[in-house]
């Protein structure tokens, strides 16, 4: 081992292993590498098989590719677990308490506590959503919050996914493929199941039916297709759920319900939980060019006829410049200390906030507001000059379009490579339900891993991997 | 004054229709000055899915055809009572803030022609004066012509052309007022004309909001406010989203439309 | 179930079964080409016909060459029934219908497009042909395999076998019409030497050469052949047993969903009659003409299985 300058969940700062990883270290020290390389490419071959891959944007053909996959599991203690829990059930319920808010009477913006431009100048505020009352009052029925860790006890939210987070197949996958290959790991940990997820996930959605269903409601999962690229997990969740797997073209309005057609008929929905983008939901309400959608959904949402998750127009809870405005949010709606720490944010439409960044880009992290997938991102402590000047450019022509951020030193979990275990930065993706009967948090979720050395960014798209996630039944 | 309308739009298609929707928006509201004692609408040819209130207020009918159908008759009939208010139609209700109305969109896109109308208006005592001195102006630039533009004009294709409809009135109107800083919004509605029983369309007008008046009509098409004789039915921030009909459909092909509208006193 | 489901299914199973047609035709061809000597490239273009894709070919290519062939038949993008075009489509219905399908099924489904395209993914050299033909036949079969061993008998598993069975009905129909000739009683060509080749040729080409002589010893001639390939219902392949199989799951999806749509009517009336009939009957009316009238009719049946099930919206 090098010199450790970051938090390391495995080695802490000091090389000595850190309590949830004990037995682990001690299994790694007794196996052979050479069975360890050969199960990495084993472990490869069974995602291409079960056919886990993405589509990958920006190139002349839609190539599937497979979202790398590290062996050495990521764990975190029950204690530590549950702590987070607190923080980001805290956190969601606010979340929802500011949507159902922000399409009501707006007291935030009332009470001064966020500025009106906020919501007025944001894309990802839906009108139409105005003065709606979604099914069991619930917006973000799956949320993802982004945590990123810098010490034994330092969290921090980087950000709140409340539209439609992906990734949860990835958590799934990932416990499958290593229960699989390394049984006797399991049996030297206790490790709580994830597997629970699609069931309970069904039954979440399903306590979020409208009050019109009748006897079991019916779920369906909406894809914009086989071509969409997270398409695969659109197919493994209904899979997974038993519900059926529709498209736009699937359904119709039919006596005042939202309908698919089945071999016997049509059948109508109560609840659909959708991956198609908000712009693209309704091309009777919104995008009229949009192929994708359920022309009238969102009259028949308006009328009580269906659950939509998450509700339409919940972007707004998730856009950056928002985020940064979290610990009041989180404090106006429940009175309460956030239990999650925000990473300090510079909103750049702020004059002194831009005036701070233009002269810092090369020590900061500096996001597009709407951006997301690590696109247009600049990480200034790793970038070129001449990467920082192109941004530099961008940047000071729309000031408001960024948010900027301090690099922080994100924690690191070894990978196994050729070197054997290499220290990696990871984020984790934890994956909530929330219906009226309650927030469902998986022990566990999505670890995302930078594979390049040094590298702070995990997404998939720019050459990230995956871990298993362990959360210990201690 | 009570009024009694009869509304009827008659589609016919040349190929059937293998699956269409309309969104309605052709039910008045009781609201300020205006009371609906009686108001009924009925389809053939296709059935009401949906009711429900939009972000505006107004009612939304969703009607779908039916299978392989040629021809869609939508009949809207009722009875309103209007009160004389000024033109006045008081506090925003809601459930849309009352910012969203400062929001432009494609059809009311603030460009020259609406920024010369904007500073024509903008040296005026008060807040009313502005308006109405903006109406005027509008009335000057862009003459009235029935037949005279395209539906998908915008306010300002219009004042280029310096000639327009109603619905290219109301567009300038509500695009210049939210350029000096009143929340505005477009009036798709009825207009009893006296010399005649049969209307040629609905009508469109504008409302601006007044700090301290509410909301208040600008029919820049009549250089007046609306009175006894304006049916109130649906707002948005521009005519798509108060349009008595919107649709999609497969199918359906070589459309042609009718529509008779009556207004009569009673 | 969803209607589109149906329809991924039931073309997912068409597709496979293609590929294996394909793939059996082209043994067919090579073995005739390896077994006499003296035989042009000409005999390709029945293989081709047999295919259903020989305008095709044409409007590509302006002669027609073992090699050509070949590469046409297993790889080409441009016909829809390559076996890597029919292997693709099966692949991407199956990806459509995904939640139907058992893990199994995917998994081999997507094994068998992975191994394929990659042994496809260059012109196949002559030395390879064998080895790439057995490796496609047992992809395709272990799809098969775990169809039997994994899926649900219910609706799902009844429009795969629809699915199933009107390609393969189609495809034998076909492969007797390209050939049908050779088939009819004649005193010319009885026992002559390029008879028995012929015959050979379309016993190989529905994989039916063991069953065939299982059955009727070394005596067959043309007439069993026929009799053999339409309308015994011990052969897997043979007419008869196709339409009884889409009879069987055309009524399973009646008793499972309690109503009749009209595609019964169709199957019915083609059971009626083309399949309660003696094989001199056939000879009477024309062997030709009433191929054509299968071909027609299993077409038409396709089609009303499509608007039964509400296949498309």
């Amino acid at each position: 081992m090098s010199e450790i300058r970051h938090f390391d969940e495995m080695w802490g700062r000091t090389e000595e292993v850190r309590g949830p990883y004990r037995e682990l270290d001690g299994w790694i020290k007794g196996e052979d590498p050479a069975r360890l390389r050969a199960k990495q490419r084993e472990a490869e071959e069974l995602f291409r098989l079960t056919g886990i891959t993405f589509n990958v944007y920006g190139r002349d053909e839609a190539e599937e590719r497979l979202i790398p996959f590290d062996i050495i599991p990521r764990i975190m203690s029950g204690a530590e677990w549950r702590k987070l829990c607190r923080g980001i059930e805290q956190r969601v319920r606010a979340i929802n308490q500011f949507l159902y808010d922000i399409y009501h009477r707006q007291e935030i913006i009332r009470a001064g506590r966020i500025p009106a431009e906020m919501i007025e100048r944001n894309a990802a505020f839906l009108p139409q959503m105005c003065g709606v009352n979604p099914p069991g009052g619930i917006y973000t029925h799956i949320v993802g919050i982004d945590l990123v860790r810098t010490g034994e006890d330092q969290f921090y939210v980087l950000e709140d996914n409340a539209r439609t987070p992906s990734g949860v197949s990835y958590m799934l996958e990932n416990r499958e493929t290593m229960l699989h290959m390394f049984p006797e790991l399991f049996a030297q940990n206790k490790v709580r199941p994830v597997s629970n997820y699609p069931t309970d996930l069904r039954r979440s959605l399903a306590a979020c039916a409208p009050t019109m269903t009748t006897g079991r409601p019916t779920v369906a999962v909406l894809t914009p297709g086989i071509f969409n690229s997270a398409y695969f997990e659109h197919a493994f969740l209904a899979d997974q759920m038993g519900v059926e797997l529709v498209e736009g073209q699937d359904i119709r309005i039919i006596d005042g319900r939202v309908a698919m057609r089945t071999t016997c008929g049509y059948k109508p929905i109560d609840v659909l939980y959708r991956r198609v983008d908000d712009d693209y939901l309704d091309p009777l309400n919104f995008r009229p060019d949009s192929q994708l959608g359920v022309p009238g959904i969102m009259d028949v949402y308006r009328a009580g006829g269906i659950t939509i998750a998450n509700a339409p127009g919940t972007g707004i809870a998730d856009d950056k410049a928002i985020y940064s405005y979290m610990p009041d949010i989180v404090e106006f709606y429940t009175g309460e200390r956030p239990l999650l720490e925000n990473v300090p944010t510079w909103r750049c439409a702020e004059a002194d906030a831009f005036a701070y960044v233009r002269e810092h880009l090369h020590e900061l992290v500096v996001k597009e507001v709407h951006g997301s997938g690590g696109y247009g991102m600049l990480v200034g402590p790793t970038a070129t000059k001449k990467d920082i000047a192109e941004f530099r450019k961008k940047f000071e022509a729309r000031p408001a379009n960024y948010i900027a951020q301090p690099t922080l030193s994100l924690s690191t979990v070894p990978i196994f490579n050729r070197a054997g275990l290499t220290p990696r930065h990871v984020d984790l993706r934890p994956f909530v339900q929330v219906s009226p009967q309650g927030i469902n948090i998986t022990p566990g979720g999505l670890t995302r891993v930078a594979l390049k050395k040094g590298s702070l960014v995990v997404n998939s798209s720019q050459g990230g991997g995956t871990k298993d996630t362990w959360v210990l039944d201690d | 004054m009570r009024l009694n309308i009869r509304h009827v739009t008659t589609y016919s298609f040349e190929d059937p229709v293998a699956y269409g929707l309309q969104q309605l928006r052709k039910t008045p509201k009781s609201t300020w000055g205006q009371t609906v004692t009686e108001w009924q609408t009925d389809v053939a040819g296709g059935a009401k899915e949906v009711s429900f209130e939009d972000h505006h207020n107004n009612v939304v009918e969703l009607i779908s055809f039916e299978r392989q159908a040629t021809k869609v008759v939508v009949t809207s009939t009722g009875v309103v009572e209007i009160d004389d208010t000024a033109g006045v139609m008081g506090k925003h209700k809601g459930p849309s803030p009352l910012w969203l109305y400062l929001r432009s969109t494609p059809l009311t896109h603030v460009g020259p022609g609406v920024r010369a109308l904007v500073r024509t208006a903008r040296e005026a005592d008060s807040d009313l004066d502005k308006l109405h001195k903006l109406m005027a102006a509008i009335r000057d630039v862009v003459a009235y012509e029935v037949g005279s533009s395209y539906p998908d004009w915008t306010a300002e294709q219009a004042i280029e052309e310096g000639r327009g409809v109603c619905q290219d009135h109301t567009h300038i109107f509500a695009a210049a007022a939210r350029e000096l800083g009143f929340p505005a919004r477009y009036v798709s509605g009825y207009l009893m004309l006296d010399d005649r029983l049969a209307q040629d369309a609905m009508h469109a007008w504008a409302e601006a909001h007044v700090d301290g008046l509410g909301w208040v009509g600008f029919d820049v098409s009549n250089s007046i406010s609306p009175d006894t004789r304006y049916v109130r039915v649906a707002t948005g921030l521009d005519y798509h989203e108060a349009a008595p009909v919107t649709g999609t459909r497969i199918g359906g092909a070589d459309e042609t439309l009718r529509v008779d509208i009556e207004v009569a006193q009673q | 179930m969803l209607g589109r489901t149906a329809n991924g299914l039931f073309w997912m199973y068409r597709y496979l079964e293609r590929a294996e047609n394909t793939s059996r035709l082209i043994e067919t061809g090579q073995r005739i080409a390896l077994t006499r000597s003296g035989v042009s490239d000409d005999e390709w273009r029945p293989v081709l016909q047999s295919a259903g894709g020989a305008p095709a070919y044409d409007a590509m290519h302006d002669a027609v060459t073992r090699d050509l062939a070949i590469d046409w038949l297993l790889r080409s993008p441009d016909n829809p029934s390559s076996v890597l075009s029919a292997v693709a489509a099966a692949r991407q219905n199956g990806r459509e219908v995904r939640t139907a399908l058992t893990e199994e099924v995917w998994e081999a489904t997507n094994g068998a497009y992975m191994t394929i395209k990659k042994l496809l993914a260059r012109k196949v050299q002559d030395r390879d042909l064998p080895e790439v033909l057995a490796s496609i036949r047992q992809h395709t079969a272990l799809v098969r395999g775990a169809t039997h061993g994994t899926m649900m008998r219910n609706d799902i598993y009844d429009f795969s076998r629809l699915g199933t069975f009107l390609e393969r009905g189609d495809n034998t129909a076909r492969i007797l019409d390209v050939k049908y000739y050779v088939l009819l009683p004649s005193a010319m060509s009885v026992g002559s030497s390029i008879d028995n080749v012929q015959w050979d040729s379309i016993l190989s080409s529905v994989s039916a050469r063991g069953g065939f002589r299982m059955a009727f010893g070394n005596a067959g001639g043309a007439r069993d052949i026929a009799q053999f390939l339409i309308l015994d219902r011990r052969m897997p392949r043979s007419l008869a047993f196709c339409v009884g199989k889409i009879l069987d799951n055309l009524g399973y999806l009646i008793s499972d969903y309690g109503f009749r749509g009209e595609a019964i009517d169709h199957a019915e009336a083609l059971a009626e009659h083309c399949m309660s009939t003696d094989i001199d009957a056939i000879f009477d009316r024309g062997l030709h003409e009433y191929l054509q009238d299968v071909l027609l009719r299993l077409g038409m049946l396709g089609r009303q299985i499509e608007i039964d099930y509400r296949f498309s919206g």
